[in-house]
Formats: C-alpha cells, structure tokens, sequence
C-alpha cells in the first residue's frame, strides 16, 4: 500500500510536470482523441502529449516493458488512471491496436509478432482497423468469402471487407480470410496482419443516417501477405478471431461507461424541463432518467466483478456478451432520451436555429442505433448467452 | 471495493444451500400454507437456524451474536430466499433487532439482543398503516403522555410475524402531523400486553403477517427506542438497512425461479425438439439472465457499502438502487416463468407459482420500483 502511495505521488509528480496545459481542457466541439497512425496530422500540444506518455510506455500502462508498455501493476494502472482523472488530462492515445490487436498479440502472438508489432502500437505510430465483415458475412461472419491463396511465403488475398472502422485513416489491418475453401466453414479461416499500403488495397468511405463516415468498404485484389503475418495456425483461425472479438465486446462496454454522461443528460432536463420546485419537470423523463442512472451504476459494478475475474487470470468468457448487449442498450436508452427531453429543438440537421449541443445530441442519437448493431448484433450476444452461458439447445 | 465473494463466504454459502436443502423443501412451503399453519414456519427449524448463528449473524458477539458483516448476511438470505424459507429473518433479524441494536440504549440492547441471537425471542416492526402505502412518516397511530408514560391508540398493516412476535417495535405520532418526518417515537411493547389486538393476515406469499391493534395500549418511559420525537429517522434507517438484506432474499427467489424455468426450457419437448431451441424463448431466457446479473451486482454493492460504513444518505441510494432492480427483475423473471411453463405454470401443483406470488409481494415490500426511484431522485436533488 505504502508503495502505491509513493507511486502515485510519483506519477502525480510527473504528470503535472509533462503534460501540456491544454490536455487538461475538454475535447473542442468535433475534436477527437488521439488515434495515432501516419495519416492524421494531430496539433503539437495532442503529438507531445502522446509522445512524453509513449517513453514511459504509459499509453499502455500494463503491458510488458520488452514491448514497450509501462510495466505497471493493475494497481498501479489503477492509480495512474485515477491521478490522470483528478488532473482531468486526456488519454494520450486511444484505439483498436491498443484495445484489441495488442491484447490479443500479448496472449498469443508469436515473439517475433509482439517485438515487431507491439512497441509501434505504444508509440502510436501505427493506426490499426479491424477487416472482419463482409457484405454476405455480417451476423454470420464465419460465411465469410475472402480468400487467401498460398504462395510461397505470402498469401494472395483477393475479396472485399465492409463496415471496417476508419480504414481510410489505418495503417495496418487485422483481417479474417479463407485459406482452406475445401474446409467447413468455421475450419479453414486464417487471421492476417496486413499492411494498408501493400498494392491492391483500395478503400471507400460509407455515409450514414447521422451524415457521418467512420465506415469504409475495402477492396482487397491480389494483395500479398507474408505467411508470418498469420495470428495463431493457418485455418485455425475462427478460435483467434472470437477471442479477439471478446476483447473488442470489452472495449465497447468501456466506451458506454461514461459515469459523467447522467450529469450531462440532467442538465439538458433541467434546461428543457424546469419546474418551479428545482425538480425535473416530467415525472416521466425523471423516472426513465434515474432509471438510467441506476442500470448504468448495476452495469459498471458488473463490469468490475467481471474484472476481478480477468485480473485472476481468465481470459475473458461468454459472459462478456453481457456488456456488449447491455452498455449498447444504455446508450441507446440514453441518446434516445436526450433527444425526447430536447423535443422540438432535437429536430435540426443544420444551420439556423439549433445550438452546436442540440445538433450533436441529435446525431449522436442517429448514431448510436448502430451499437447494436456493429461488433456483432444485440440478436447474436443473446444467442450466444443463451448457447454458451445458459446451455440452451439448438 | 472488491465485488467478490471470500473463500469464508463461499463456505457458508454451502453450509446455508446444504441446509436448505436438507430442512426445507418448496413441499414443507406447501405444506405450512394448505394447513393454514397459525405459526406461518416451523420453531424447531428457527432454533436450529439460531444454533448456526443465523439468528444473531448481525448481532455483536457482546450480545451473544455473532457478529458478522452483511457480506455474510445477504450470502445466508439469498440461499434462504431460494427456498422461500419463511422463518422469521426478515422481522427479527433484518427489522426488529436491528431498531433494537442501532437505536437502543445499553439496557434495552442487553435485555433483548441475546434472546434473539439465540433463537428465543422474536421481533416484529410495526409500522406501516392503511394510509401510508411506502412512506414510513405517514404515522397516525397516536402516542399520548399518560401517567409517566404513554398511550398508544392506533392501527398496523401487514406487519411481518405479528401474530408470533414476543415483542413489536410500533412507530407512533408524539407529536406533529401525520406526514412530517419530525415528531415520530418508536416504542417497545410485548405482544400480551392489554389492549394489543392481532389478527393474522393472509397474503399471497409464505410469510405470515398481522393486523396490530393498539387500543390505549400502556407502555412505561422505558419502553421508548432511541429518543422521543427521534424515530423517524431511525425507522427510516432500520427500513433502509432492512430493504437491503431484503433484495439478498429476493435475489435468490428470482435465481431459484430462473433455474427452475431453465431447466424446463430443455426438458420440454415440443414440435419434436426441447422448446429451448426455439429462439423467440432463447432471447427471454438470455435478457433474464442479464437483467439478473445486474440484480446480483446491485445486492453485492449494497451490502458491501454497509460494510465500509457508508452514510445513512448513501445507504439510503444503494437501498433505492437496490429494491427498484430486484423489483424489477423479479416480476419479470416471475411473469416470464410462467409463461414459459405454458399450462402447468397456472396450475397450483406446480411449484413455479410461489416464486411469482413471493416476487409479487416483496417486489412491494419496502416500496416498489417506482417509489424508490422517486426516492433517489428527491435524494439526488432532482
């Protein structure tokens, strides 16, 4: 204990000392935290930020020092969270290399793997993206039709991913391919690590209801991966690729537990609703809002039970499908409330008459029917609860 | 704060699941209810839950008790509200010794909290009336200095082992009007004592409950709990507190429900195949499943902020966060029970009945989902 005091006040020390003032502040309307990557340009403050934190591996704070990381202690972890939190700085780097590729390359990449790929992932250096869907492959991603031939050391991939978050701004992907058509289905798949800028990668952005892109189309034609670019065994890989996809089942939980976010919706009641004895206007939406807050709290305590296990040492377990169902229907429950409480002011897509806050909640709203739908549907996390947790037949 | 169970606790999960099942199967439930058994549970099995330190779980070892923490208390309720055991925890250890032990003077604590711990006396808290529905400071029943010391005159609903209690714990009027918080004195009266009047009520569940008459009844000044004008705040505390171990209880009634319709969703054939491989059931058995997860971390959350010692106002939002979930989840799990049961759910043989009937009446208990979450609204000032 004596020693995490000493290590906080340590940490606490240094913070104050390197971060930039202005990491400080809160994102700017339509700002984004920092993904890394060789494709974006970020201000200096956002670049120092990150690189101060990459030598001290502390944009990954746990993973091992040989690749890297922090080297810290989940404890230790836990308190430089919590004194970056007090300080109200932002996380130096964020995205899918250090939530999704890097944790499953640290279970079971091979040496070379995690010495090449992991340290740049610290450094932020490289954005990564994740080629599972594709258009026939979606809920039924095992049906999935791009192809890998053997030649040589490389395979030639030939096929199309849909849905791939940010390939417009990745430089590297993790994909899903057949390399064994013969095979049945959930055989004969391998997991790739493919570099973006190999010839014969072509990507398009994909417009949605809420008028935003974070969604690409990838074509892949004649594109040639090294064979030690394979994760796990080739035509092994539907195991890899459902380990990975419980990371990112975690991950998305993480990013619908905002605790601040019921602040933020009582404030928009209280100004769309006020009523004479400071209390929300509409018992309704005071219900539906404590209700939130509530489920949300139930869902965070899960959450850390949930943790306790993995920091014994389970990987993580069928389980998770809870938090990929539910943080979804949280935010969902949350948007579309914020949009009710607004009313007629939640009606803008542009320009006069709206403020910058009420365009965002309304597409924030827009956005946010697609939890449920990306990163496997609300429909598969019940199936698979009801498979693998509870035991039902087919 | 660490959501997990010790090894310790693990344990005395087996001895409480062991016991259960050894000494009270949903047929002795049946049993106590077709035979409109006057007692409403057995006193041999009380003592011998007494012997296990049940009794006095919460009690401090000075009293005789044995002074555990409520981790260990909502592990020995959840396994009792799996059986739907109806013995007196909930009005003796959860409501009366705890007024007794949170508001009693020394005197009243050494002359009451040892019998309890050992089986021997039991405790009702009589509180609630025809008016008040789930707000304890709706108090009519009037206290009147008599003598010197009181008179009460007034009428109780629904109080938990009234009929059997040796000795009630009543909320009554001191002073002030019938809805202020201020002015409420909680007082300990023997149940034999002239002018106490108790029917015994019948509800749709296996507890027992009463009417409490109290027709002038005479008590001395030391029959007062924790200060005149003071009980307001302390019977919101002991209800709080109480709510708390409840949702224990019903998380075990809607965990021993969901198995027990899990188990017929594989077992069931229909159209040739078990109906648990028909997806529109998967999905409902799956939202079940998470819906009580959430439960189970809610009651682990609540109990261990008692542990650490929190605030009577953060106690008070964890009992809300609490009962408003487990309300909740029970009655859905209770519903969906039995619709999946299909025909043999609406019998009264089958046993899945009980836990709809139990998740129906402690969904109410203490105040349903609604009242609580008004409750933690007001309390988080909106």
């Amino acid at each position: 204990m004596e020693d995490l005091e000493t290590f906080r006040e340590e940490a606490r020390r240094w913070l104050v000392a390197n971060a930039p003032p202005s990491m400080s502040k809160p994102l700017a309307p339509g700002e984004d935290l920092c993904w890394g990557g060789r494709k974006t340009r970020y201000p200096t403050d956002v670049a120092r930020w990150l690189a101060v934190m990459a030598e001290r591996g502390w944009t990954a704070p746990t993973w091992p020092r040989d690749y890297g990381g922090g080297g810290l202690s989940e404890a230790e972890a836990k308190v430089l969270a919590q004194e970056m939190a007090k300080l109200g700085l932002r996380p130096p780097l964020v995205g899918f290399g250090l939530t999704m590729i890097g944790p499953l390359l640290l279970h079971v990449g091979t040496e070379e793997q995690k010495r090449e790929h992991l340290p740049p992932i610290v450094r932020g250096e490289l954005r990564w993206c994740q080629g599972y869907s594709e258009p026939g492959a979606g809920s039924d991603l095992a049906s999935l039709q791009t192809r890998a031939g053997r030649d040589g050391d490389v395979f030639v991939v030939n096929g199309q991913k849909i849905w791939t978050s940010y390939a417009d701004k990745a430089d590297w992907m993790f994909l899903l391919v057949r390399t064994d058509p013969e095979a049945p289905k959930h055989a004969g798949i391998s997991f790739l690590l493919m570099d973006m800028d190999s010839p014969g990668v072509t990507v398009r952005l994909i417009k949605l209801i809420s008028g935003a892109s974070p969604f690409c189309e990838t074509f892949l034609t004649d594109v040639r991966v090294p064979v030690r670019n394979v994760v796990g065994r080739v035509s092994e890989g539907w195991g890899i690729a459902k380990m990975l996809l419980r990371f990112e089942r975690n991950m998305i939980a993480d990013v619908f537990k905002e605790r601040d976010d019921a602040a933020r919706l009582l404030a928009l009641a209280r100004r769309y609703l006020p009523s004479e004895d400071g209390r929300v206007g509409q018992p309704l939406v005071r219900d539906q809002l404590v209700q939130l807050e509530m489920d949300q709290a139930c869902f965070d305590w899960t959450l850390a039970r949930s943790r306790a296990r993995t920091k014994a040492g389970h990987p993580p377990g069928p389980e998770t499908s809870i938090f990929k169902y539910y943080g979804t229907e949280l935010n969902q429950r949350r948007r579309d409330l914020a949009v009710r409480i607004a009313g007629p002011q939640a009606l803008g897509w542009e320009g006069q008459g709206f403020d910058d806050d009420e365009l965002k909640l309304t597409r924030d709203w827009l956005r946010s029917r697609g939890n449920s739908i990306e990163g496997g549907t609300s429909e598969v996390q019940l199936n698979i609860i009801a498979k693998r947790v509870l035991g039902l037949p087919d | 704060m660490a959501l997990v169970l010790t090894d310790e606790q693990e344990l005395l999960r087996r001895t409480a699941r062991e016991f259960v099942s050894a000494r009270s199967s949903l047929k002795r439930i049946r049993q106590l209810r077709d035979r409109r058994d006057p007692t409403g549970f057995s006193r041999e099995l009380w003592s011998e839950m007494a012997r296990l330190g049940w009794a006095g779980i919460l009690v401090p070892e000075a009293y005789g008790g044995a002074g555990l923490g409520h981790a260990e208390l909502m592990v020995v309720l959840e396994e009792l509200g799996r059986g739907l055991v109806p013995e007196p925890m909930l009005s003796t250890v959860l409501l009366g010794a705890e007024a007794v032990r949170l508001g009693g003077s020394e005197a009243q604590r050494a002359e009451h909290l040892p019998p309890v711990a050992s089986g021997e006396r039991l405790l009702a808290l009589a509180y609630q009336e025809r008016g008040s529905r789930y707000d304890p400071h709706h108090v009519e029943t009037r206290a009147e200095r008599a003598g010197g010391g009181w008179r009460l005159t007034g009428e109780k609903i629904q109080v938990v082992d009234g009929h059997v209690a040796d000795l009630l714990v009543v909320s009554a009027r001191s002073s002030g009007q019938a809805r202020d918080a201020e002015g409420i004195t909680l007082f300990l009266t023997r149940r034999d004592a002239p002018g106490v009047r108790v029917e015994r009520q019948w509800r749709i569940d296996a507890r027992g409950a009463a009417l409490v008459g109290l027709d002038g009844v005479r008590v001395g000044p030391e029959a007062v709990l924790g200060g005149v004008d003071a009980g307001g705040t302390l019977c919101q505390q002991v209800l709080d507190r109480a709510t708390i171990g409840f949702t224990a209880d019903m998380l075990g009634g809607m965990t021993a429900a969901f198995e027990m319709t899990l188990d017929y969703l594989k077992t069931r054939r229909q159209f040739g195949v078990p109906i648990g491989s028909f997806q529109a059931l998967k999905h409902r058995a799956a939202r079940m499943y998470v819906e009580i997860e959430l439960a189970r971390s809610a009651v682990m959350a609540a109990h261990r902020a008692l542990d650490d010692g929190a605030d009577d106002a953060h106690v008070a939002r964890m009992a809300g966060t609490a009962k408003a979930r487990c309300s909740d989840a029970y009655m859905l799990v209770g519903h969906e029970a039995v619709q999946m049961h299909g025909g043999i759910g609406m019998t009264d043989e089958h046993d899945v009945g009980f836990y709809l009937k139990a998740a129906r009446a402690a969904e109410i208990m203490f105040g349903d989902a609604a009242y609580h979450r008004d409750r933690v609204a007001r309390l988080e000032g909106y």
